[in-house]
């Protein structure tokens, strides 16, 4: 009996066997010989033509290292070695030359009538500080600045690599801190300055006779004429641009990616050197283009025959009766 | 002489961050900084892919365009390499750098960074080679010695190859035939402008 069992055990041990090898062998049959796991796997130019990036999970604390590829750097590239050097280089020296041409054509506007030697308060002291809080330290940030776009090609080859790394390292802390002034200023002036530079019908009749630049009468303004309004304007919207794309780029990833930083650098370059272009125009307005005018920001008294010839209208302002204390007529000193 | 260059196999990639260690410990880079890093992308889903990276040491490199002070150069084996004493630290070659490679160490207030640091090739900075200056500042110098980066050096599947470019491309290729596929070497395109053709 025993032995019949030890038969049957054996055939039902081979019948199992038999059963695993035959359901086992379809399975297989169905394997290809050789697997292909990458059809199914991430692709790099495929990622890159989705998002042009590339980014993951990493497993280090520092989030923007998960991001291991993004080639929009080189229009970032082309933009700061090419694009902006020529922006630049036309503004400043566009601005320049037709500033000497138009100096060289008409020469400082004169006082027509002669001094008359009595002198009249245009800028206060406070006016007067604000205003030269913003213009120091815009001078330091355009040139220090300009350094970052420019001092590589008309610097270093005559400077030499340290001691240009070591201007160049100034001139980074330089621009990092005084930008906190130059914001100061910025604001004050146009917490100061605003009401009297919106924009007036005078304000048009002043453009359409070319602000008598180019012959013909100055027409009346007010304390501000069209073209100081246009500068004042241009100062706060230029002034804001560089100021919020400064502080975006001086806090690195506050609220920021590398693309977005890339952007705020666009635009913080460009602004600024348009601005400085700008600015050659009011400091030449300001000096020898018109004169009289350096010093309502010197000490704040200018001429009265100047202040009838340029301003009229702001003129007739504080000669009214009951015009503010401080602001009327003083013998010259 | 060799052209340089880093080739990781996604492959083969497993995600082990020995490279990122050897490397932290080879140059002993500070806290906060990682000159190489592993990313899953498509990381816990069906065809998910680890690649390592770090600086590609890239032809006609970005950040050595951009650079306002000109620190970066190329070294004979095609390494782009930079000087800290002439880095300011302004940041404009992470703004380039298609890679990510570029860090900072982040010193005094605001945003104020310090010398840009990344991965050397393992072939240290300008000062002498294995000079202790050149340590300090940029880790050891391998290459001098006749040896390898070691993240690649070290790496347990072999996934990450670093070396001429002709020698890894032609390893490369060969396990592609073998094996039968490939997703292609990652950043070359970007890197180089040239892909293997596998």
């Amino acid at each position: 009996m025993a032995k019949i069992f030890g038969y049957m055990r054996l055939i039902a041990g081979a019948l199992a066997l038999a059963f695993v090898v035959a359901t086992a062998m379809p399975a297989a049959a169905q394997q290809p010989n050789s697997v292909n796991p990458t059809a199914a796997s991430v692709k790099e130019q495929q990622l890159l033509q989705q998002l042009n990036k590339i980014e993951g999970r990493g497993t280090i604390p520092d989030v923007k290292s998960y991001t291991i590829e993004q080639p929009a750097g080189r229009e970032w590239r082309e933009f700061r070695t090419v694009t902006l050097k020529w922006i630049g280089g036309i503004a400043i020296l566009g601005i320049l030359a037709l500033l000497t041409i138009y100096y060289l054509w008409h020469g400082t506007m004169c006082i027509e009538s002669g001094r008359s030697g009595r002198k009249i308060l245009r800028f206060n002291v406070f006016e007067r500080f604000v205003h030269w809080l913003t213009g120091v330290t815009f001078v330091i940030l355009g040139l220090t600045g300009l350094n970052i776009t420019f001092g590589r090609s008309l610097l270093l080859p005559w400077m030499g690599a340290p001691a240009f790394s070591e201007w160049s390292e100034w001139t980074k802390f330089s621009h990092n801190y005084i930008s906190f002034a130059f914001t100061t200023g910025v604001v004050l002036m146009f917490l100061m300055w605003v009401v009297r530079n919106l924009p007036t019908r005078a304000d048009l009749e002043w453009f359409k006779a070319g602000g008598g630049m180019f012959g013909g009468e100055e027409p009346p303004a007010h304390k501000f004429n069209g073209g100081e309004k246009l500068i004042f304007w241009i100062s706060m919207i230029g002034g804001g641009a560089v100021i919020v794309t400064g502080f975006l780029l001086l806090f690195p990833f506050y609220g920021t990616t590398v693309s977005g930083m890339e952007l705020a650098q666009i635009v913080h370059s460009t602004v600024a050197l348009l601005y400085v272009a700008a600015m050659f125009v009011h400091i030449y307005m300001g000096t020898i283009g018109v004169e009289g005018a350096f010093e309502a920001m010197a000490d704040g008294n200018v001429d009265v025959n100047w202040a009838k010839e340029r301003h009229r209208l702001w003129y007739d302002e504080e000669m009214q009766p009951g015009a503010a204390p401080g602001q009327a007529m003083r013998p010259a000193e | 002489m060799a052209r340089m260059k880093f080739l990781c196999d996604a492959d083969r990639c497993i995600e082990c961050n020995a490279c990122v260690t050897a490397c932290k410990n080879e140059h002993e880079v500070p806290w906060g900084i990682n000159r190489r890093r592993v990313v899953t992308i498509n990381d816990g889903k069906p065809g998910e892919r680890s690649v390592s990276m770090a600086c590609m040491h890239c032809t006609d490199a970005p950040c050595a365009a951009v650079c306002p002070v000109n620190c970066f150069y190329t070294t004979a084996d095609a390494v782009v390499l930079h000087s800290k004493d002439l880095c300011i630290g302004c940041g404009y070659c992470f703004y380039a750098c298609p890679f990510g490679a570029p860090q900072y160490p982040k010193v005094g207030n605001f945003g104020s960074r310090g010398k840009m640091d990344k991965c050397t090739f393992c072939a240290g900075g300008p000062e002498a080679d294995n000079s202790k200056e050149e340590y300090e500042k940029y880790g050891s110098n391998r290459l001098a010695e006749g040896k390898l980066p070691l993240c690649a050096e070290m790496c347990s599947t072999k996934s990450l190859l670093a070396g001429d470019s002709d020698v890894i491309a032609q390893i490369y290729k060969e396990r592609v035939a073998k094996r039968g596929y490939g997703s292609g070497a990652w950043g070359w395109q970007t890197a180089y402008r040239e892909s293997i053709a596998t």
